[in-house]
């Protein structure tokens, strides 16, 4: 007997699925502490989670969240933040229809010689900009998809590499119409 | 129409529009303004609790009796924190109430200042919603903002908190409007494609079911009048969560019970081997469900809720209706009628003699005594002696709650109290002196279990100050029963710590409290002393004392599946049904 449980057996069963969530909220205070604290409650993970203010004039922010979870699980996460009385809308990115997601990170990398201008080297191919300079140091900018974002830090590992400032995703959909 | 006033006149003014004539509270400093504030007007009375967790479930069985919203009013920090189960509980149930809290003054929030908490951070996971008011401004609206998120939509508790500097500002105060909400709009109506295709299943259908919840009840009597219209009009049988019972009315044959770990064979065999399940207004609970790989495999299911998060949650359904049970059942009861639609006759035939099979288990059948009062027998009797009454039963949390869920006919809605998703022992004390408050006149009896009643028994002070004179049935088996029963099954009856030591004298404990206390041991004194409780005008602890060693039946064991109950007169060794992985749960 595969499960004998009084509570509904963990959905084995289903894939493990990415999903982007971008979330419209009111912009009152707590809110964010709403979303997150449903995350933490109900138990489900948060890979990334970037917020903002959109529209100032509503008063509107626009929380972008990356989570996992099986498909009934999605279907629960999107359902629960609707639930919230400060949630205007929820829109699942990576299904209704084709979406852009980017990320920014600022990199700081530290090294003379030869290293140094591999990393210049490297930054231009990634179309990094270099927003701070000296002569034992660099940041770059980087904006992209996260894969992108990972592997250029990836490559300035061995080069020096002294820490990392990310952004966390944020996603717009195609097209003409907005959420 | 806006008149300058304090903040703490605008919540006494905010309440009366709301319509609320009792709010349940206690005093404290973060709250004195709003108390003198009380002092000076006549328009909503305060009930003084003895505790606040009391003043909680006092509102929750006044909301669930009426269909109003309960109001409660609490002082900061130990005040809120008192708070925090009642509103765990109503959360859990969807009762409508809103809880408002003082808070310490604006500019000493933060610093750990006297009797200062997280009121707002607490209180998140356990409100459907709730506000720090930081200006007066805000007040007005937030106060019947509150009222509107507790009681539309899937009720729930409201928490408002307002810190003590807001309640002595002056401000302008609006009378509540018409308002839209720019985020939160509960979908009433539900999509009409849906409930067509729902009832052209429920026309084909061959053995059809109507699972019912809290949800109808929660919809208003309309509900409940068009559900029995539906069923009467359809033929098929219906079961009901503990949360639903009373939408349809217990006397009548096609009505199966209620189902569930200790609900009967027929309601649970119903569930397991039906094609057509239509499930109105219960959130498929794992109360109801038993093991989730072997619930009811082979039927399509149907599911009407006002909340999108209650569908799909625990099982996955195959035609979803988002909306309130009342405009969907009238779409429904309308769709069959226009569609001149007949149930397949000769199936149905079939269906009923199946059920009258499983019907005739007689799955709640006990052994009586006649020296020794079973606890069957006196909810039996109580049932018996009340049904031509108005009354309204309320119930504390454990197999006393059970066997009044099983032997209490309900005949109406908004009669039957209980604490249900959280299971609050405490609970039915102050619930029954909440309903007693909205109804005067009529018959409240706290069906409780002794361990129960004591975790707020203060509450007894509150019924003899106010007059309200609620009837407490303790079935007193010595034991928390419930745990006891367990242990029996799980833990070799090892009976750690589940007898119900140094028990005080419940007759000389009513006494002390002004009020009446009556004792009885004897089935055959029975119906005499139940009468002599119900004569009384005031409040009554009736010290029931009844087998010790009795267990609630049916019960579906952990890890068991609907059509594999335990029936109290089964051959089967209770220690042998449940497995080992069952006893990881509970
Ligand atoms: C010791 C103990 C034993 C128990 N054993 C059992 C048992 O054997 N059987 C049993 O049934 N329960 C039992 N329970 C209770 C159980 O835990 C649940 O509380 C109960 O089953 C839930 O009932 P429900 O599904 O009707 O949901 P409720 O909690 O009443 O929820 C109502 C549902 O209806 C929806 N709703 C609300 N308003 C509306 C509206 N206007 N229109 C449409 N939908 C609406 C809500 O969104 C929600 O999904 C037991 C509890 C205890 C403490
Ligand atoms: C506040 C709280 N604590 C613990 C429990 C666990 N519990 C469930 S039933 C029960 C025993 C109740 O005993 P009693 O009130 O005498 O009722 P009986 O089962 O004997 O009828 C306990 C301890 C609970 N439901 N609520
Ligand atoms: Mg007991």
């Amino acid at each position: 007997m595969s499960s004998t449980s009084h509570y509904p057996a963990a959905p084995t069963a289903q894939g493990i699925e990415t999903r982007t969530l971008s979330v419209i909220v009111d912009n009152e205070p707590g809110v964010l502490a709403r979303v997150i604290g449903l995350f933490s409650g109900r138990g489900y993970n948060i890979d990334s989670l970037t917020v903002s203010e959109t529209e100032h004039q509503k008063h509107l922010s626009r929380i972008t969240i990356v989570t996992r979870g099986t498909p009934m699980v999605i279907e629960q996460i999107k359902n629960q933040l609707e639930r919230l009385v400060p949630v205007h809308r929820v829109v699942d990115m990576t299904v209704s229809g084709p979406a852009i997601q980017r990320e920014l990170a600022m990199v700081k990398v530290a090294g003379k010689g030869e290293p140094r201008v591999e990393a210049l080297r490297l930054a231009d191919a990634f179309r990094a900009r270099v927003i701070d300079a000296g002569t034992e140091s660099f940041i770059f900018e980087i904006t992209g998809a996260s894969e992108k974002i990972e592997s250029f830090i990836n490559l300035m590992l061995p080069l020096g590499l002294v820490e990392v400032s990310r952004t966390g995703i944020v996603a717009i959909s195609r097209g003409p119409e907005g959420m | 129409m806006s008149k300058d006033m304090t903040g703490a006149e605008m919540v006494i003014e905010a309440l009366a529009d709301q319509g609320v004539q009792h709010v349940f509270g206690y005093p404290g400093g973060a709250v004195l303004p709003i108390y003198d504030a009380i002092f000076q007007q006549e328009k909503v009375r305060h009930i003084l609790v003895r505790h606040e967790q009391g003043a909680v479930h006092a509102a929750e069985g006044y909301a669930r009796s009426t269909g109003k919203v309960g109001c409660v009013l609490v002082t900061s920090g130990p005040g809120a924190t008192n708070a925090v189960t009642g509103l765990t509980d109503a959360l859990c149930d969807s009762i409508p109430v809103v809880v408002i809290t003082g808070q310490v003054p604006t500019h000493l929030i933060g610093n750990d200042a006297f009797q200062e908490c997280d009121t707002v951070g607490i209180t998140r996971p356990c409100t459907k919603h709730n506000y720090l008011v930081k200006s007066i401004d805000e007040l007005p609206r937030v106060l019947h903002e509150a009222f509107h998120i507790a009681a539309s939509g899937r009720p729930g508790p409201v928490v408002v908190d307002i810190p003590k500097d807001i309640q002595f500002a002056k401000g302008t105060y609006s009378k509540p409007r018409e308002f839209a909400h720019q985020g939160y709009r509960p979908k009433l109506k539900g999509d009409l494609n849906r409930i067509k295709q729902a009832v052209e299943l429920m026309a084909r259908a061959k053995r059809p079911l109507f699972y019912t919840g809290g949800g109808i009840v929660n919809s208003g009597p309309n509900a409940s009048t068009l559900l029995r219209e539906l069923v009467k009009l359809t033929g098929f049988p219906i079961t009901s969560t503990l949360m639903g019972l009373g939408a349809y009315q217990a006397s009548d044959p096609q009505w199966l019970g209620m189902l569930g770990m200790h609900g009967t064979w027929e309601a649970n065999w119903a569930m397991h081997d039906c094609d057509l399940m239509i499930c109105i207004g219960a959130r498929f609970d794992d109360r109801i469900t038993g093991r989730l790989d072997a619930f009811s495999p082979g039927s399509t299911k149907i599911h009407v809720d006002i909340d999108p998060s209650s569908i799909n949650k625990n099982v996955k359904v195959d035609v979803p209706i988002i909306g309130d049970c009342a405009h969907v059942l009238e779409d429904m009861v309308r769709l069959w009628r226009a569609g001149g639609v007949q149930a397949d006759k000769k199936a149905m035939g079939e269906w009923w003699k199946q059920i009258e099979k499983w019907r005739a288990r007689k799955s709640l059948a006990y052994r009586n005594s006649d020296k020794i009062i079973k606890p069957q027998y006196a909810i039996q009797r109580l049932y018996e002696l009340t049904k031509d009454r108005d009354t309204y039963i309320t119930t504390e949390v454990g197999q006393h709650q059970m066997w009044a869920a099983q032997f209490y006919g309900f005949q109406e809605p908004n009669r039957w109290m209980t604490s249900g998703g959280l299971g609050t022992m405490g609970y039915g004390l102050p619930a029954a002196i909440g309903v007693q408050l909205a109804h005067l006149k009529s018959l409240v009896v706290d069906i409780a279990g002794e361990a129960s009643v004591l975790m707020n028994m203060q509450e007894m002070s509150t019924a003899v100050q106010h007059r309200l004179p609620v009837k407490i049935f303790v079935l007193n088996n010595q034991y928390m029963g419930m745990v006891r029963q367990w242990q029996e099954l799980l833990h070799g009856g090892r009976y750690a710590e589940s007898y119900t030591h140094s028990l005080p004298d419940f007759v000389k404990l009513a006494e002390a409290y002004h009020a009446v206390g009556i004792r009885c041991e004897k089935p055959g004194d029975l119906d005499g002393a139940i009468g002599e409780m119900i004569k009384v005008d005031r409040p009554v602890i009736f010290d029931c004392v009844v087998d010790q060693n009795e267990n609630c039946f049916p019960m579906i064991p952990s890890g068991r599946a609907h059509n594999e109950m335990l029936l109290g007169d089964s051959g089967e060794s209770v220690e042998d049904a449940i497995t080992e992985e069952g006893k990881m749960l509970v």
